[in-house]
């Protein structure tokens, strides 16, 4: 992973004293609410529904063990002993005491991590791949793109301030797990005919109110001038975007209003003027950074590992795990493992302070010292020879990481909702956990197979509601909870947005028309299909007629 | 009274910055003005021909486009921040700079607040308005908040990457 040479380590440092002269200022009087805000928020620090909420940032989800246990530290130092993994592969705390912060930070420039631009109208956490490095269906390895557009981004000064926030997403495989046709900016990296790497650019994807997907403004950038057109998309984003009013703020909305093509005509005139500039990306600079993500010292193995297998055949609680949780590995005989955060009753994405040092120590034993945030709350240990499996799924059972899920319906991506979040109309965590508790048997489970169930505590869509293949959000009707049902939404890279079941329902109504969409699914799939297949074929008026003929 | 801070100091203010709706009626000749952009494009010819300073200040909704071809006429170009959140003046100060060639003086007016003058300083910025309820002084520090940047700005126009040792 990257690791911070003289220049990294001061500006992060030079920012630990910059926020703690901020909190005293604002501590003393001297800075208002409304002007300390910003600056709270681009150092990820929230005032929430109880106490402040704290993010840090884990740049495109990569985290070593070292950093791992300084989280499990501020958790048990400063926080009720917990951390909460987000969508964005990024990490929360939930109660920490603002005069605290300034010291939180300089623990975090320890062991280079920040918070920096994880909130504000600034451009965020670049996020990518989980699998980033290790998939065997990658093209091209997107971490060193990653953190090039990481440094760029860092304190960019003319982008401090744009009309709303701005997200980046970098895909290098034939899958996208990275969702980038759901982020503000998207990057596909590519080769060409003649093997030149570049990038495929999508701009004006995103969820929230008016959920879209990207539409292509570029169909193959060079690689070079990556940094400067990201900076014509932004400056025309920050100079034309709306202003007036925040729900039509998103990059989003300008792309639409001006539709795609002229949008990249904008940029493109914007860009003739400062390409070839000394932003131009270097070979040695991609060489520096991408010397950073070289391969681990793997051993030399001839493919599967006859033991792991005859261990799956063996033993059908190792085979479950073994087929949801292992994933494959470009090098033979290793694998990638997911640790689930996802068992029943917990809030998805949570660990405590306990498993956080669990998981480090997990990672120096079986990974290189390295584990990975993915999106959908979970984490990942990338490099995992196949004879260690096993003993591996034994050590995460003890620790509770070992759920086999991952994928499944319960493998459930939900945002802290109205038990934390100030800005939700309705608590999410209860209705992830009734979920997972009606859909407890595993055997039940697999058979479904494949199912994103997204929830959100409000349109924000922190946990993506739009893009699962079941997504909820909570909505309030008159004072009330309830939750709209949505079907068919997708993040991958037939990215699209769900569409709307029908009128909401009560808190109490929701596992019994889950399970009704389910068992509309389960009648009418063919053998090969997933949950997502069969709505595709049948739609959506078979779902419907079964979950309102019987509540209504 | 207005507190200047010009380059890394502060300073005497001299100019006069007349407000949006400003006519030529009674406008002194001798006075150093910063007028609005509107004024400039109905009235240039008049006011190239007074015979004190002359600076224009534009709006964050307005373009910097609209003075590309009269920057010689201008000693002060200042860009107003309504609220210190509307961050569309720093890109109409880069432009400036970087595309337009501006030498004069780039000045930042309105809700300017210290934790903004680094990002102002390096998109080109060279003189800053503090508000007046606000001690000028203890903000020339954070002019001074970081020692080393990641990105190209008007103030430093090579990367980091080409610099790293």
């Amino acid at each position: 992973m990257y690791i911070y040479d003289e220049y990294d380590q001061r500006i992060v440092e030079e920012r630990v004293a910059q926020f703690r002269d901020q909190t005293r200022r604002y501590l003393a009087g001297e800075l208002t609410d409304p002007e300390f805000l910003p600056l709270r928020l681009q150092n990820g620090l929230y005032v929430q529904r109880y106490a402040p909420m704290l993010r840090i940032a884990i740049p495109y989800g990569l985290i070593s063990s070292t950093q791992m246990r300084k989280l499990a530290f501020i958790a048990r130092e400063y926080d009720k002993g917990y951390a909460h993994f987000s969508t964005r592969q990024n990490v929360q705390f939930n109660w920490p005491a603002l005069e605290d912060v300034p010291d939180i930070l300089a623990h975090l420039a320890e062991v280079q991590m920040h918070a920096i631009q994880t909130s504000g109208n600034c451009i965020r956490n670049t996020t990518t791949d989980q699998f980033a490095g290790v998939a065997a269906d990658e093209l091209v390895d997107p971490r060193p793109w990653c953190e090039i557009i990481r440094q760029w981004s860092t304190f960019h000064p003319e982008f401090a301030f744009l009309p709303r926030k701005f997200k980046i997403a970098v895909n290098g495989a034939t899958e996208d797990r990275a969702a980038i046709g759901v982020h503000d900016i998207g990057l596909n990296v590519v080769k060409n005919d003649a093997g030149e790497i570049g990038f495929r650019v999508l701009v004006g994807g995103g969820l929230g109110r008016t959920p879209m997907v990207g539409s292509e403004i570029n169909a193959f950038l060079p690689w070079q001038h990556l940094l400067s057109y990201l900076d014509a998309i932004l400056r025309v984003y920050n100079r034309y975007g709306r202003r007036d009013n925040k729900y039509k703020a998103r990059i989003k909305i300008l792309v639409k209003a001006l539709t795609p093509a002229v949008f990249a005509e904008r940029v493109e005139a914007e860009w003739q003027h400062t390409k070839d500039g000394p932003t131009t990306l270097t070979e040695d600079e991609l060489k520096r950074v991408a010397t950073h993500f070289s391969a681990p010292a793997y051993e030399t193995l001839r493919g599967d590992d006859d033991a792991y297998l005859a261990q799956r055949q063996a033993d059908k609680g190792f085979n479950n795990w073994a087929l949801r949780n292992v994933h494959a590995h470009k090098v033979p005989g290793y694998a990638a493992v997911t640790l689930s955060l996802k068992p029943t009753a917990v809030a998805p994405g949570d660990a405590n302070d306990r498993q956080l040092d669990a998981a480090a120590e997990l990672a120096d034993r079986f990974s290189f010292g390295e584990l990975r945030v993915t999106h959908q709350q979970n984490l990942v240990l990338a490099d995992v020879r196949q004879a260690d499996l096993h003993a591996l799924w034994q050590a995460a059972k003890e620790q509770g990481f070992a759920t086999p899920n991952i994928g499944l319906l319960t493998d459930i991506i939900c945002c802290p909702g109205g038990d934390f979040c100030s800005l939700a109309n309705a608590k999410s965590i209860p209705i992830a956990e009734a979920i997972q508790r009606t859909f407890d048997d595993l055997d039940y489970l697999h058979d479904i197979g494949d199912l994103d169930l997204n929830i959100s505590g409000c349109m924000n869509a922190c946990g993506h509601h739009h893009v699962g293949h079941i997504g909820i959000l909570g909505v309030d009707k008159k004072g009330a909870e309830f939750y709209q049902v949505s079907l068919g939404g997708e993040s991958g890279r037939n990215a699209a947005i769900g569409k709307i079941l029908g009128p909401s329902f009560a808190a109490e109504e929701m596992p019994a028309v889950v399970t009704k969409v389910v068992d509309v699914y389960l009648e009418k799939r063919t053998p090969e299909e997933n949950f997502i297949d069969t709505f595709q074929r049948i739609g959506m008026d078979p779902f419907k007629e079964r979950v309102y003929a019987a509540t209504h | 009274m207005q507190q200047l801070i010009k380059g890394e100091a502060l300073v005497r203010e001299t100019w006069h910055l007349l407000p949006a709706d400003t006519t030529l009626d009674g406008m002194s000749n001798c006075d150093d003005l910063i007028v609005p952009l509107a004024l400039w494009l109905d009235h240039a010819h008049a006011l190239k021909a007074r015979d004190g300073g002359l600076g224009v200040w534009l709006n964050s909704d307005e373009e910097v486009e609209a003075i590309a071809d009269d920057l010689e006429h201008f000693q002060v170009v200042a860009l107003n921040f309504p609220v210190f959140s509307d961050g569309r003046s720093y890109s109409n100060a880069r432009l400036l700079r970087d595309r337009y060639g501006y030498k004069g003086e780039v000045r930042a007016i309105g809700d300017v607040l210290r934790d903004q003058l680094f990002l102002m300083k390096r998109c080109g910025f060279d003189a800053y308005v503090i508000r007046e309820d606000r001690n000028a002084e203890e903000a020339l520090q954070s002019l001074k908040d970081f020692s080393e940047v990641y990105q190209a700005a008007t103030d430093q126009p090579q990367p980091l990457f080409r610099r790293r040792g």
